[in-house]
C-alpha cells in the first residue's frame, strides 16, 4: 500500500491485468504474436492468459510479422479487436509495410469504407544491453505516419489503463512499452481509474522549466527535477503519453508558465520526436521563450551492447539536469 | 480436373452466357480505359486485364455473397466480376468522388465493402496478410465465409506470400490463394525470378491442396474455383490455385513492352478466351451471332453511360481532403 492508500503494482502486472480485462469485456478482443501463449509473452505481460482465454484468443504465432501483423489488420477490417504483439521495434519494421501501407492508409484510400481498430503493442528503447538490433526508439518515425495513434504509457496507471481506450478506438494504435519500465511499481487504485488516450499529462508541477518527455524519459526527467530541487529549480515534467496526435495544448500552457524547455527523448535527435515538438513550440510559443529550446535525444549511434557505451548512448538524468542548467542560468 | 460441359445444356447448366457476357463487358471497360488514358481524361498507373478475363470472371462468378475478395492493382475485372457498378469504377478512373473510392484510390484502389471487395493493393503481395485476418475473424465468428486472395506470380517471390500461406495453413483457416500467372512481373519473366517455377508444388510444399488450371479457359477456371471453395468452406483449410494466362497488353499504360516477344504475345492472343468460348456457344445452339451482336451493342452503351456520368460527376471538395484520414478527423 502506498500513502494515498492505493495497492502497488508492476508495469507488467498492470498491462497483464488490462488485457485480461478487456478480453473478459468484449468477446472481439484476442491476443496474438510471438510466444504471447505457452511462454507467456516475451516479457511475461501475457502470463496466464492462454489458460484463462484458451487457443483461440490467445494465439501463438510463427516468426512471421508481415503476416501476423497484417493478419491482425485483416481481422480488424471485420470488426474484431485484435491486440497484436511484436517483440521489439526493431522487428516491427519487418511489417512496416503493413502497419503504413494498409492499417494507415485503407479508411482513406478506400474513401472512408472500412475502419482499422487493431492495437499493436511492442517493447521500445533500449537500456538492457541488448544491442542495437533490440534497444531502438523508433516511436518518432511511426509518429510521422497519419492515421495513426501512437501511445507510450510511462506509468503503472497508464499501463493499466491506455489498452481500452486504445481497443476502443475505431482507427490503428500503436502502443510502444519502453522495455525498461516492466518491472517498474506504482501505485494503482482499485478499481483502476479509466484514462484517456488523449491528453499530456504534468508528473510534477513546477515553473522554473518544462521538461517534455515520455515513456522511459518520465522517470529521468522525475530524477533530475529532484536533484533540481535541491539547486533550488522547480522543473514541471510533461508526459506527452500520446506521441500522435500530439496534445500541444498541454505543452503549450506550461511553456507559457516556464517560459524554458527542454526535450527529453531516447530517439534520435536529427529529424526525431523531439525536432517536431521543438517546432511547434517555435511555430506557436516563440514569444513566451526566454531561452532557446534544448533537447536531450540518444546519440546518434546504433545502441552498443557494452553497459557504459550504452548509458552514455541514452538519455541520463545527469543530462537533463545539465540541460535545464544551461536554458535557466545560461551555464554550459 | 474433371470433364467440363461440351454440350449445350453442360454449357447453359455452368452459366457459360453469363460469364462470356462479363468477360466482353470486362474488355471493353479495358479498352475505353486505353482509350481515355491516350486522351490524357484517366491519369496515374492504369493496369489493364486485358486477355486475362477468364481468370476474373471464373473465379469471382463462383464467389458466394459472403466471400471476402482481397486483389491486386490489375483489378478492374475483379471489381466488376464481383458486381462493383461500373460507373462507380469509371468515376474512380476520373477521380471522382462518385468513384468507388471517392476519388482517393485510382486505378489500383478500387474498394466497395458492401460487396466484400476490399480494394486492389499496390504493394505486390501486400494484401494477402489481410485475407489471413478476414479468414481468422470468419473462422472465430463461426461463418462459413471464404476469403479469396487474388495476387501474381510475382507475388510468390516475396515474402508476405510465403509467411501467410504458412499461417492460414498452420491454423486451418478458410483462404483460397488464386495466383493469376501472367508470366511478366513486370517486365521479369517467370523463369528469370524464380528458381522452381513449378509453383503449385511450392504451395503444396506448405501442405494445402494446389492445382494448376487453364486461366484462359472460364469454364475450366469455374470449375476449379468451386470445387477449390467447397473444399475450403467444408473446413479442408486454404487451398492454391494457379491461373495460366497472359496479359495482351503491357504492363501497365507506361510499359514500352521491350521484354518479350512479338510473337508470344501473337501466339498467346489464339489463346483469346472471348472468341474461344464465343464460338463454343455458337457451335452448340446456346447463342445466335445476332445475340452477340446485340450484346456487344449493350455493353458498348453502358461503357458510355458509365464515361458519361463519371464525366459530369463532381469532385471532392479539396475541403475534405483530410477526411477519413481518422474517423476523429472526419468528426471534426
Amino acid at each position: 500500500m502506498t500513502d494515498t492508500g492505493a495497492p502497488v503494482t508492476t508495469y507488467r502486472e498492470a498491462l497483464r491485468e488490462a488485457h485480461r480485462d478487456a478480453m473478459r469485456r468484449d468477446p472481439e478482443v484476442f491476443l496474438m504474436g510471438e510466444d504471447v501463449g505457452r511462454y507467456g509473452g516475451s516479457f511475461a505481460v501475457s502470463l496466464g492468459l492462454l489458460e484463462e482465454f484458451g487457443e483461440d484468443r490467445v494465439r501463438d504465432t510463427p516468426l512471421s510479422e508481415v503476416a501476423f501483423t497484417g493478419a491482425g489488420i485483416g481481422a480488424a477490417l471485420r470488426g474484431m479487436r485484435p491486440i497484436v504483439e511484436i517483440m521489439t521495434v526493431n522487428f516491427s519494421l519487418l511489417a512496416l509495410d503493413q502497419i503504413l501501407n494498409n492499417a494507415a492508409t485503407l479508411r482513406h484510400m478506400s474513401g472512408g469504407q472500412v475502419n482499422v481498430p487493431v492495437v499493436i503493442r511492442m517493447t521500445t528503447g533500449g537500456g538492457r544491453q541488448l544491442a542495437a538490433q533490440h534497444s531502438h526508439s523508433l516511436e518518432g518515425w511511426y509518429a510521422h505516419i497519419p492515421g495513426l495513434r501512437i501511445v507510450a504509457p510511462a506509468t503503472v496507471e497508464d499501463a493499466r489503463g491506455m489498452l481500452w481506450p486504445a481497443l476502443q478506438d475505431p482507427d490503428p494504435v500503436l502502443f510502444f512499452e519502453h522495455g525498461s519500465l516492466y518491472p517498474l511499481k506504482g501505485p494503482l487504485p482499485d478499481p483502476a481509474p479509466e484514462v484517456d488516450i488523449v491528453s499530456a499529462a504534468v508528473r510534477r508541477p513546477g515553473q522554473d522549466v518544462t521538461v517534455v518527455t515520455y515513456g522511459a524519459g518520465v522517470g529521468k526527467a522525475l530524477t533530475a527535477a529532484t536533484e533540481l530541487a535541491r539547486e533550488g529549480i522547480e522543473a514541471e515534467v510533461v508526459d506527452l503519453r500520446v506521441l500522435r496526435p500530439l496534445d500541444d495544448a498541454t505543452v503549450l500552457a506550461s511553456v507559457a508558465r516556464t517560459h524554458r524547455v527542454v526535450v527529453v527523448d531516447e530517439g534520435w535527435r536529427s529529424g526525431g520526436l523531439s525536432a517536431e515538438i521543438s517546432a511547434r513550440i517555435a511555430e506557436q510559443a516563440f514569444f513566451d521563450l526566454d531561452a532557446p529550446v534544448e533537447r536531450v535525444c540518444g546519440v546518434e549511434v546504433p545502441v552498443p551492447y557494452a553497459a557504459h557505451l550504452e548509458r552514455a548512448a541514452l538519455p541520463q538524468p545527469e543530462d537533463v539536469v545539465a540541460a535545464v542548467l544551461r536554458v535557466v542560468r545560461g551555464d554550459g | 480436373m474433371s470433364a467440363l460441359p461440351a454440350d449445350r445444356q453442360g454449357l447453359v447448366e455452368a452459366g457459360a452466357p453469363g460469364m462470356l457476357r462479363e468477360m466482353m463487358r470486362i474488355r471493353r471497360f479495358e479498352e475505353m480505359c486505353a482509350e481515355l488514358y491516350s486522351a490524357t481524361r484517366i491519369r496515374g498507373f492504369v493496369h489493364l486485364c486485358i486477355g486475362e478475363e477468364a481468370v476474373a470472371v471464373g473465379v469471382v462468378s463462383s464467389l458466394a455473397e459472403g466471400d471476402a475478395v482481397f486483389s491486386t492493382y490489375r483489378e478492374h475485372g475483379h471489381a466488376l466480376a464481383r458486381g462493383v457498378p461500373m460507373p462507380s469504377v469509371m468515376a474512380e478512373m476520373f477521380g471522382k468522388v462518385t468513384g468507388c473510392s471517392r476519388g482517393r484510390g485510382g486505378s489500383m484502389h478500387l474498394f466497395d465493402v458492401s460487396r466484400r471487395f476490399y480494394g486492389g493493393s499496390a504493394i505486390v503481395a501486400g494484401g494477402i496478410p489481410l485475407a489471413v485476418g478476414t479468414a481468422l475473424a470468419d473462422r472465430l465468428h463461426g461463418t462459413s465465409d471464404v476469403t479469396v486472395a487474388i495476387f501474381g506470380e510475382g507475388a510468390m517471390a516475396e515474402g508476405a506470400f510465403h509467411e501467410s500461406a504458412n499461417l492460414a495453413a498452420l491454423w486451418g483457416l478458410p483462404v483460397l490463394f488464386v495466383c493469376e500467372n501472367n508470366r511478366y512481373a513486370m517486365g521479369t519473366a517467370l523463369a528469370r525470378e524464380h528458381a522452381d517455377t513449378d509453383l503449385t508444388a511450392r504451395a503444396a510444399s506448405y501442405g494445402m491442396v494446389a492445382w494448376s488450371v487453364d486461366g484462359m479457359d472460364v469454364l475450366a477456371v469455374q470449375d476449379a474455383t468451386c470445387r477449390a471453395l467447397a473444399l475450403v468452406r467444408g473446413g479442408g483449410g486454404p487451398c492454391f490455385l494457379e491461373l495460366r494466362t497472359y496479359r495482351f497488353r503491357a504492363h501497365s499504360m507506361y510499359d514500352p513492352d521491350r521484354y518479350r516477344d512479338k510473337a508470344e504475345v501473337e501466339e498467346w492472343k489464339g489463346a483469346d478466351p472471348i472468341p474461344a468460348l464465343s464460338s463454343l456457344l455458337v457451335e452448340h445452339d446456346v447463342l445466335t451471332q445476332d445475340e452477340l451482336t446485340a450484346w456487344a451493342a449493350e455493353i458498348e452503351a453502358e461503357v458510355a453511360a458509365a464515361v458519361e456520368a463519371a464525366d459530369r460527376a463532381p469532385l471532392e471538395p479539396v475541403e475534405d481532403l483530410t477526411r477519413f484520414v481518422t474517423t476523429e478527423e472526419e468528426r471534426t
